[in-house]
């Protein structure tokens, strides 16, 4: 599926701290939150990646960095080889044209007080050179016909639907201005069972469509497998594994990955009781302090003396065939064990 | 279970007005814009303006301003007696019942009521009205940058806000009135001193509605989507932000009004020949229990134009709610 | 002397036949400004010692309504209870006077929410939260009270129970807020405890460990369970039978096993074929088409019809009973038969 070629994202190194100060008129810096901490990827065209992870572990303010909604403190965020982190007025909007994202709730994503033809037409309010201004209103029925809302509904306000339909007018306004990445940040968490699958086959269909590449980020593990191409997996700021679906999902080498697959619930009772459950004892740590060395050690079953010492970097482990960052990374299928 | 009290109701109408997705809908909840599919774009403010016109509430009130805003410039067309001729005043028939060419009778000067109060709405609604512009577009306007900007600037604005709502504002007005009175209009000189001490009161509403609204998700999808400044503080705050501060702007009318009143009491408001209610209201107040009409009447008038304007408001406030409607 | 709920109902035990709590046919409505909300339309369940029920349904499906009506915690008005029983060990609670109710509520049946944040108390410490439980039922003095509160929260495992004693809701984090809820939930050694989305503000890793310290707590104390939720793979982990709910009714009851392996309503087959599993990569998911109903205003007949891919024309006039399958499974479809072979239209 994933097209091999010129990325059309590329992020090196990007670092988000947020730095904790104290006192009032003369403010003194005594700590920074580590919310994004040496994050590495590439995304290709009409590719899917997953970010998995626990709140917390700083998925959402990687979305916030990739769309130049926070500075990163260092690192780039290459779209078509320009970073945006650097970018700045003119050229930075005209660089949004190309990443758009998709909230996760979709009752505070829209504006109340606007119809959804203002909703999903402001993009070309704001990037008048994409649409003439006769053609916007076509623009907009269009656009609501493709994500499956009725063009008719176009002077209605955000209140009169319902979740699910919310959720496809957000999803409306960021294809707008026919991006090539699309930020999904949560898409489907906030929506009920049955309509998540509607809004999923619908940002699979509108992928082929438009060759768009996501980079969806969801605590879901299971909806995450199902849309992914390749899945990061994350804790407290960095990647500690990353690699295509079937290898994180059959293969995972690092211990947080099969604590994480273990703890899933399979909706299948047979076999219930032989499951294997990987119980973690225990929240994360502060992402204002964490361990040294590797910081998932604390909550480790394998943790010896080596990981308190060195940081593991996220390579190819023997016997693996993905990237990994654990000293004593070892394959283990745990959703299929028993 | 010290308070298990969870949403019970609300959670249910919510989810379920809902039409059905992907099929066209049968269309079971109101049209945003008066069911006229194809024709021009609606906004909030047209929507808002289709739905006050079938407000009785607002019509009601709209009607009372008109009529107001009418007397106040053209008071003639209400009274053929001009009050400000003094032969139209008689100290004989001072306090005089009603009758069949004066309406409400006369005061304690023997004027004609009904025409001093006819007169008296001109200043007294100048007074209000444009006081209450000008707290609310400044008070307003700084809100909505300081909110939204934060840090120096909400900083530099907050603190200066806070000298003046420690005046007391009464005594306040009563300084700026009697220092610069005789150099200015006394009317402006009216206007002046209450907008000094009024715009930080819009300023705080709208401050807080306005950080309350920058939080949300709507704001930063504008900010993705690449929305400057200026589009992101009055296309999606103002109208989100706005509603608590019309409420404000129309019981600050009514107390601008009875503050004039107030002013005038003290001497340093409006002064006679010219008329204002709370003039007359001064004016009156000795002789009350012989002649209760002339402290009456204005306070009646002014009682109607206050809840007018009050009733205005409401219904403003509610049109730009499209969830009310 | 409080009289105690010993004197209304019967003793802790002596259960004979009767299941530990029922609902039978219960109706609630809430009468608002847009009109009658239909929220549950003759729901029966029961659970027994020890047992798990799951209560399957999304929002707006009545499942949360129904819990609120066994504890009482509806608010009435605008809730109204036109018809229908709730026994607890064979004592209708609906017909309790609202003193007696108070000595079952938190006593007899307790309840945890999903927003265990809103539902502590911000300016109190936990441990004065949970020693309230028992000065207030059991009359024990400030001392004592604080003392079982650490063992409780020892009980659900919050480290240092005897330091964090004395720390506010705030300083906790979600796990171990639901951890306090539950100690709170289980102070009086309930019969039955009901838990309403219990993980689903939580992280996988954390709900896997609140699922196993219900399911550890149930085992010592043979309490019944409620759970309340939406998430299939939850309930194929810890339930014994399932209620899946839908406009307020009960479509499909089943044991657990039974309703995984052929699910005999086409809205429970429908659910189990929208979600995508972690163990398995399909294709394209089946998605329920249309949205929930409108509870003010009920689709005539079978209320899933307008969504059905096996309707046929008597769905939209003939309301279906709850068919009964097997002793144990029953399902509200004309045609569960059709359902159960997999056949869709």
């Amino acid at each position: 599926m994933a097209s091999v070629g010129e990325p059309v994202l590329e992020v090196r190194d990007l670092v988000k701290h947020f730095p904790l100060n104290q006192g009032i008129l003369f403010k003194k810096q005594i700590g920074a939150i580590k919310a994004v901490d040496g994050v590495s990827f590439d995304l290709h065209k009409g590719e899917t990646l997953g970010i998995v992870g626990e709140s917390g572990c700083g998925k959402s303010t990687l979305a916030k960095v990739l769309m130049a909604l926070e500075r990163p403190t260092s690192g780039s965020v290459k779209i078509g080889g320009r970073d945006i982190a650097k970018a700045r007025g003119g050229e930075l909007k005209t660089m949004r044209r190309n990443i758009q994202m998709v909230m996760q709730d979709p009752y505070t994503s829209l504006n109340p007080r606007m119809t959804v033809g203002d909703i999903i037409g402001e993009p070309y309010e704001i990037h008048t050179e994409v649409a003439p201004k006769g053609d916007r209103r076509k623009k907009v029925q269009e656009l609501l016909d493709v994500v499956g809302l009725n063009p008719d509904h176009i002077n209605r306000y955000p209140h009169q639907f319902s979740g699910g339909q919310r959720q496809r007018i957000g999803i409306a306004r960021g294809l707008a201005l026919q991006p090539e990445i699309i930020v999904c940040d949560e898409p489907v968490s906030a929506l009920d069972v049955s309509i998540q699958a509607q809004v999923i086959n619908l940002l699979e269909r509108l992928q082929d469509e438009f060759g768009l590449a996501y980079i969806f980020i969801a605590h879901d593990l299971s909806v995450v497998r199902h849309i992914s191409d390749r899945v990061g997996v994350m804790y407290l700021g960095k990647f500690v594994e990353l690699g295509k679906d079937a290898e994180i999902y059959e293969r995972p080498a690092h211990p947080y990955t099969q604590a994480l697959l273990s703890a899933v619930p399979v909706p299948d009772p047979e076999g219930r009781e032989r499951r294997e459950r990987i119980i973690l004892q225990g929240d994360p740590p502060s992402p204002a302090n964490p361990p040294s060395g590797c910081r998932f050690r604390t909550r480790c079953w394998k943790a010896q003396e080596i990981c308190a010492q060195e940081e593991p970097l996220l390579q190819i482990r023997p016997g693996t065939a993905h990237l990994s960052a654990c000293h004593f990374a070892e394959t283990h299928d745990v959703v299929h064990a028993g | 279970m010290s308070n298990p009290t969870p949403p019970v109701g609300p959670g249910l109408p919510e989810t379920q007005t809902m039409v059905s997705d992907t099929v066209p809908a049968p269309a079971p909840v109101r049209e945003g814009k008066h069911a006229k599919k194809g024709g021009k774009p609606a906004s909030l403010w047209t929507d808002a303006w289709y739905d006050l016109r079938r407000r009785p509430m607002f019509i009601i009130s709209v009607v009372i301003v008109a009529v107001l805003l009418v007397m106040s410039i053209w008071p003639s067309l209400f009274s053929s007696i001009d009050p400000f001729n003094a032969r139209s005043c008689d100290l004989a028939t001072a306090r005089q019942g009603p009758s069949a060419g004066h309406l409400f009778g006369r005061d304690n000067l023997g004027c004609d009521l009904y025409a001093r109060t006819v007169y008296g709405a001109r200043n007294s609604i100048v007074i209000g009205v444009l006081t209450t512009l000008f707290t609310t577009v400044v008070g307003g306007l700084l809100g909505i940058v300081a909110g939204y900007r934060g840090g120096v600037v909400d900083t530099v604005a907050s603190r200066l806000t806070e000298v003046f709502f420690a005046i007391p504002s009464i005594l306040g007005a009563l300084l700026i009135a009697a220092t610069f009175r005789g150099k200015a209009n006394s009317i402006l000189l009216v206007i002046l001193a209450l907008s000094v001490l009024g715009w930080p009161m819009v300023y705080r509403i709208m401050r807080a509605a306005v950080i309350t609204a920058k939080g949300q998700d709507f704001v930063i999808a504008a900010k993705a989507l690449g929305a400057g400044s200026g589009r992101i503080m009055f296309r999606h705050l103002l109208p989100n932000s706005v509603a608590p501060v019309i409420v404000v702007a129309t019981i600050n009318l009514g107390t601008f009004i009875a503050a004039e009143a107030a002013l005038s009491f003290l001497g340093v408001g409006v002064q006679s020949p010219d008329i204002s209610w709370g003039l007359m209201i001064a004016d009156a107040r000795n002789r009350f229990l012989e002649a209760p009409l002339p402290l009456v009447i204005p306070a009646v008038f002014l009682s109607i134009t206050v809840l007018a304007f009050i009733m205005m408001g409401d219904a403003v406030r509610d049109a730009l709610d499209p969830k009310l409607r | 002397m409080k009289k105690t709920s010993a004197d209304v109902l019967p003793a802790e035990g002596g259960l004979g036949d009767a299941p530990l709590l029922a609902v039978d046919n219960l109706h609630v409505e809430f009468h608002t400004r847009a009109g009658v909300v239909r929220a549950v339309n003759g729901v029966s369940y029961t659970v027994g010692p020890g047992e798990t029920l799951a209560v399957l349904g999304e929002s707006g499906s009545g499942k949360s309504v129904t819990a609120q009506a066994i504890m009482g915690i509806l608010d009435m008005p605008p809730a109204v209870i036109p018809q229908g029983e709730i026994r607890f060990k064979g004592t209708d609670l609906l017909k309790l006077s609202e003193h007696d109710r108070t000595q079952v509520r938190g006593q007899r049946i307790a309840m945890i929410f999903q927003d265990a944040l809103s539902a502590l108390n911000p300016v109190f410490t936990v441990g004065w939260q949970i020693s309230e439980m028992f000065r207030v039922h059991r009359g024990m003095s400030k001392s004592d009270a604080m003392k079982k509160a650490v063992e409780l929260m020892d009980r659900v495992r919050i480290p240092a129970a005897k330091q964090r004693v004395h720390d506010y809701p705030h300083q906790f984090s979600g796990g171990m807020r639901q951890r306090i809820m539950i100690a709170m939930s289980i102070a009086l050694d309930p019969e039955v405890l009901i838990a309403d989305e219990p993980t689903t503000a939580l992280d996988v890793t954390v709900q896997a460990q609140i699922m196993e310290l219900l399911a550890e707590l149930q085992r010592e104390s043979q309490m019944g369970l409620i759970l309340i939720t939406h998430d299939l793979g939850v309930v194929a982990d810890v339930a014994d039978k399932i209620a899946v709910m839908y406009g307020g009714r009960i479509v499909e009851n089943a044991p657990v096993y039974d309703i995984y392996r052929a699910p005999a309503h086409p809205y429970t087959k429908g659910l189990l074929d929208s979600i995508p599993r972690v163990d398995q990569k399909g294709h394209e998911l089946y998605a329920i088409k249309g949205l929930p109903p409108n509870l003010l205003d009920l689709p005539t007949g079978c209320a899933f019809h307008p969504r059905c891919p096996f309707r046929q024309e008597n769905c939209v006039t003939d309301a279906p009973p709850l068919y009964e399958i097997s002793g144990t499974r029953g399902s509200a479809c004309h045609y569960w038969r059709e359902v159960l072979d997999g056949e869709r239209r």
